[in-house]
């Protein structure tokens, strides 16, 4: 057990901290910082402008392997990268569903052709992708998911009718993974199939939903008749509940590196402003400040350890079931921490008639935290049930 | 970076899992508990004997194993989760640290080797004040030409009243805070000291008190240089704090293991009391406070590696064992708490084991600072000084 970098792990380091540097300015600078959790709406077009500038630098999707454009990149090196990449402030992926879910569900479930058809574009920034899983009947119990998908004989296409909420950054996606029932008689995890879904089309509506920040960063899409190609299913039609719960592993995995260095910003500015205005001086905001220290290290540590002990076969441990419960509940706490920095002054908005400053909409953001990608109460079903072996929740 | 254990350190810790389990029993615990030097020498012998534990981070130079922090912490895991009984982390991880920071070449010659073969030390520093920070230092000394004449009394010595080598920290009169503090080594046995057994709620470890009347020593047995030595002394006890963070941790595991086996047996109701969800969701918690718990000290382990082949600074030192001192002692607590909870009445009764970790969480969180003195520290580093974490 070892913490310290190679030198060509460090070599790597000046490699990327040069890069951003150089790199991450001018027309940039205006995106410095922005586009994190409760943001992601926010300059969108220069994100994605900036997505295509990383690539052209050889830096996005650095974690897939060189056969799919990547770097192949260690995980020490992905670490090194989010670590500088969060130093030199660099805004929140626009391309991240792609290269963090998206990417590593076709390389581990997808056919040659949609490694083709798909990867590149996802490489050089051009595709953004959003994710339909959620339905107004299917939320926790996401088995319960309703929208069908049936085989068109004569266009030979797939032709997908219902309706998925809650889909972030659907207004600015190209694509959306979508789970259907591809079995209508089928229920729970059986007879669901694993979709790539193109937006514009006619058959999709995507209505945004106004959120407690005045922004609307999810939507609810209707398919109506919409239809992706033979080939746009990802594995075989019933393979859905396999391929869609495999992407969720990778979401616990690596790409919860980046959302760290975003925490990192947050907390720092946090200490900035108590310093600032005198709250530093106050034992329990002093108490505070150093607890929030204290669990966004141990999130460090926690992902270094889960990380390094990534069995060869690419699945984490059950030791790694209980980040998302505790990311999600130390990030809740900031955000009340950061309004009692603030103080009275919490309440002020930055401008009419509902303009937030960053910690403002933050704060009321990180409630979602404990919502999205299972709630709190979900993930404490599971650690109990898979991890600690404890009987299963009864079913209605 | 590789951030789990080697399969040789794996070993080491499955070796220490395998042995305690057979040797420190619940029956075996409360045996050692029952008597006032609060060990078993048999079992003691065969730590030092067959295990060779207490060399385990020594060098090779002093008798030692020359292994490093992580093989230790992976050690003292297992002894916290069996709550084993003995003299090891005051011999090892107060004293034979307080030697190997602050020991001249000449007393780490004299006093590691014996260590190394299973004398027994402790460190002394606290006193009535009840604080672990530089301020509570209060016996003093006085030079007098080449020796020293040290006053007062201490608190709070793991295992203060049977150790045969003593640390000492006192401080030249009229000093306080930093200034004016040094450590000094003696054998316990020396004219001068009076000590006695402090009865505690814990007692799974032993505490003692100390008084020192006149105490005259030479200037070989000053550790360090003299005034000097709060810097030292503080790193050393943050070695020992990454040390206790471990025991806690292995406390922590055992809490949740064992409770989670006794819901799984006890039925209410018709069912399985496991299968009531608040009752998972508790454990649920748990097992995020052992998980996270785990990784701090870990972490903390490597930066104690990282500290004696000198690739960690002391500020680095501080951060990682204030880190995993508060984290751990809040979290074995709220598992101890929780355990006894679920177990329902048998938790409050003496017979099951989960009110021994229920002690043993406080008797921890307490020692060396809780959970609020290590906030208040980095608090200091993040706030009000420069340093960069
Ligand atoms: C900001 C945001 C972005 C999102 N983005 C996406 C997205 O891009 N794509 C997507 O598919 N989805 C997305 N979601 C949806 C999200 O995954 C769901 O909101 C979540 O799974 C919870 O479902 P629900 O909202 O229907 O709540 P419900 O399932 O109705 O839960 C309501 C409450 O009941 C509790 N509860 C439910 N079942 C149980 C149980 N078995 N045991 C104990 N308690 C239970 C829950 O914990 C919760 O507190 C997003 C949500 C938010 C808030």
């Amino acid at each position: 057990m070892k913490l310290d970098f190679s030198p060509e792990d460090e070599l790597f380091r000046e490699e990327i901290a040069s890069w951003l540097a150089a790199n991450l300015c001018g027309k940039f600078d205006s995106i410095r910082g922005r586009g994190g959790p409760g943001d992601q709406h926010m300059f969108i077009d220069e994100r994605k402008a900036w997505e295509q500038k990383l690539y052209q630098g050889g830096w996005t999707c650095i974690g897939w392997a060189p056969e799919y454009g990547g770097r192949g990149a260690t995980i020490e090196q992905q670490v090194i990268f989010n670590e500088e990449y969060a130093r030199a402030q660099g805004p929140g992926r626009a391309g991240h569903i792609g290269e963090t879910l998206v990417g590593p569900t076709l390389i581990a479930f997808g056919d040659q052709e949609q490694k083709d058809r798909y990867l590149p574009e996802i490489l050089r920034g051009e595709a953004f992708w959003c994710q339909g899983y959620s339905e107004p009947g299917a939320g926790s119990d996401l088995a319960n998911v309703k929208t069908s998908a049936k085989f068109d004989d004569t266009n030979q296409q797939w032709q997908i009718n219902g309706q998925k909420v809650w889909t972030s950054l659907a207004r600015e996606s190209d694509y959306c993974f979508v789970i259907a029932r591809t079995d209508s008689k089928s229920v729970g995890h059986r007879g669901l199939g694993f979709f790539l879904v193109p937006i514009d089309q006619p058959g999709v509506t995507v209505r945004p939903i106004e959120q407690l920040t005045g922004t609307s960063e999810f939507n609810e899409v209707f398919f109506d008749d919409a239809h992706c190609s033979i080939d746009d299913i990802v594995g075989e039609p019933g393979d859905g509940w396999k391929v869609a719960m495999g992407l969720l592993g990778f979401e616990r995995g690596v790409s919860t590196l980046g959302q760290q260095m975003l925490f990192q910003n947050e907390l720092d500015e946090i200490i900035v402003l108590a310093k600032a205005n005198g709250s530093a001086q106050n034992p329990q905001i002093r108490q505070r400040i150093a607890e929030a220290h204290i669990g966004l290290r141990i999130m460090r540590f926690n992902s270094m350890r889960v990380l390094s002990s990534k069995e060869t076969d690419g699945s984490l441990q059950k030791e790694a079931m209980i980040y998302k419960l505790y990311w999600s509940s130390w990030h809740r706490n900031l955000g009340k921490l950061a309004m009692d920095v603030m103080g009275s002054e919490s309440e002020v908005l930055e401008d009419g008639p509902y303009q937030l400053n960053r910690l403002q909409s933050m704060y009321l953001f990180s409630r979602a935290d404990t919502i999205y990608g299972g709630t709190n109460q979900i993930q404490r079903n599971l650690i109990a049930e898979r991890a600690l072996g404890m009987p299963k929740e009864p079913r209605g | 970076m590789n951030f789990k254990f080697t399969d040789e350190q794996m070993m080491i810790r499955d070796i220490a899992e395998a042995f305690l389990a057979q040797t420190s029993t619940s029956a075996a615990v409360r045996q050692a508990m029952s008597t006032e030097l609060g060990y078993d020498l048999q079992l003691w012998r065969r730590i030092c004997d067959e295990m060779c534990w207490q060399g385990m981070h020594i060098p090779e130079a002093y008798g030692g194993l020359g292994l490093g922090y992580v093989e230790l912490v992976a050690t003292l895991e297992q002894m916290g989760r069996y709550l084993c009984c003995s003299p090891f982390y005051a011999s090892v991880c107060l004293a034979a640290n307080a030697l190997l920071v602050a020991g001249t070449e000449d007393q780490k010659l004299t006093y590691l080797p014996q260590i190394a073969v299973g004398k027994t030390a402790t460190l002394a520093y606290t006193g009535e004040s009840g604080g672990w920070d530089s301020n509570s230092v209060k016996v003093t000394y006085q030079k007098q030409g080449d020796s020293y004449r040290l006053n007062g009394s201490y608190r709070f010595v793991p295992d203060g009243h049977s150790a045969e080598i003593l640390v000492l920290a006192a401080r030249d009169q009229d000093t306080q805070g930093d200034e004016g503090i040094s450590l000094f080594v003696v054998p316990a046995n020396t004219p001068g000291i009076r000590r006695e057994w402090l009865p505690t709620m814990d007692q799974t470890r032993r505490q003692g008190q100390l008084q020192l009347d006149d105490l005259v020593l030479n200037s070989d047995a000053v550790m360090g240089d003299v005034g000097q030595s709060w810097a030292q002394l503080e790193q050393i006890l943050d070695l020992g704090r990454i040390a206790v963070a471990a025991e806690q941790l292995g406390g922590s595991q055992q809490c949740l293991d064992s409770t989670v086996a006794y819901i799984s047996e006890r039925v209410q109701f018709g069912r399985s009391i496991a299968s009531y969800q608040s009752v998972k969701h508790k454990c649920a918690d748990m097992m995020v406070k052992v998980e996270a718990s785990r990784s701090a000290v870990y972490y903390a382990a490597c930066v104690g590696d990282q500290f004696f082949n000198q690739t960690s600074d002391a500020v680095g030192l501080a951060e990682a064992a204030s880190i995993a001192k508060a984290y751990s002692s809040e979290g074995f607590f709220h598992n101890a708490g929780v355990g006894i909870q679920l177990h329902g009445g048998v938790g409050i009764t003496s017979e099951y084991d989960i009110q021994l970790y229920f002690k043993r969480a406080k008797s921890t969180e307490t020692f060396l600072g809780a959970a609020d003195y290590h906030r208040e520290r980095l608090a200091t580093l993040l706030l009000d000084t420069q340093v960069a974490l």
